[in-house]
């Protein structure tokens, strides 16, 4: 049976980008080719698009760091790239019509990273679970709990997600809303905001 | 014991009781990672200490933190297993997140060279 859905916004961010002079966009078919060659294809972009933001980035020596600038920023966007789009797939329909997106906008101290995928209602039901237990619980102990989950061996710990906001201070916002009315899919849109 | 893509390359030195992981690793969930948690099992079994050498691992995802963070419980539940990681404060996933791996196992030696 067809089932309504409401917008669902999620996270301590709200879904609005500011215009900026430099983005990209990246769409892909969610089934145009077996997974395996698209997950390659998805490392490849993410790596294209750490490259390509850091160019905008001088590479002049950081005293704290051994990473200078331009590095940090070409590998941070690269993984949190890898990772946003590693989960479209894993929370995307296979038959869905839409494509998975992924768009990076360039701040002066900030890269917003927008990525779509589309969703059944219980894929979709199951991560917006996991995003209101990440919201409403220490940050710490959630990781820290997550990870020990990871460890021994149980799945959907959602360490990707965990990673970008615990070790890369990610900042986010979790969009769900059906792609039409009565729609069996719901359109999943992560906002991560990155500071560089 | 070694794999080799042209990705990535992971090999076992007896001689120094060190596995070496090289490249970029960005494998499809745990399934894909299970031949090197093999290897890095084999490994374990032959030593007492044991070091893990990831100085030119430039790139790992989130599936292999996990497979990475099951591979320290087991070392931590075999016991009798000294473990040192080898990473490097040139590689930013790596200054980022090894040290999480210390909440798992606090007798971990973490080194950054």
């Amino acid at each position: 049976m067809t089932q309504t859905y409401a917008i669902h916004m999620l996270g301590n961010l709200n879904d609005n980008i500011p215009a900026s002079d430099e983005y990209l966009t990246l769409n892909f078919s969610p089934s145009s080719s077996i997974r395996k060659r698209r997950w390659g294809n998805y490392g490849l972009s993410a790596d294209f698009l750490g490259d390509y933001f850091a160019t905008f980035f001088p590479g002049d020596e950081d005293t704290n760091s051994k990473i200078n600038r331009k590095d940090a920023v070409k590998a941070a966007v690269s993984f949190v790239a890898n990772e946003l789009l590693e989960n479209a797939v894993k929370y995307s329909n296979t038959s869905s019509s839409y494509p998975i997106t992924i768009s990076l906008h360039l701040y002066e101290q900030k890269i917003i990273f927008h990525a779509t995928n589309c969703s059944n209602h219980e894929t979709s039901r199951r991560y917006e679970e996991f995003v209101q237990e990440l919201i409403n619980t220490d940050l710490d102990k959630f990781y820290t709990q997550q990870l020990e989950k990871t460890a021994m061996g149980g799945g959907g710990s959602c360490m990707g997600i965990l990673t970008m906001i615990n070790d890369y201070g990610a900042q986010f916002c979790w969009k769900f809303q059906p792609v039409a009315d009565y729609s069996e899919e719901v359109q999943i849109s992560v906002i991560a905001h990155l500071d560089v | 014991m070694e794999i080799k893509t042209d990705e990535y390359a992971i090999w076992y030195d007896s001689a120094i009781s060190t596995v070496f992981v090289q490249g970029f690793l960005r494998l499809d969930g745990m399934e894909e990672y299970q031949p090197i948690m093999d290897l890095l099992m084999s490994a374990v079994d032959q030593a007492s200490t044991f070091t893990l050498n990831l100085e030119n691992l430039e790139f790992l995802n989130s599936s292999g933190i996990s497979m990475l963070s099951m591979f320290v419980v087991k070392i931590r539940e075999k016991g009798s297993v000294q473990m040192v990681l080898q990473g490097s404060d040139k590689v930013l996933w790596q200054t980022k997140s090894l040290k999480n791996l210390k909440r798992l196992m606090p007798a971990l030696t973490l080194e950054y060279n």
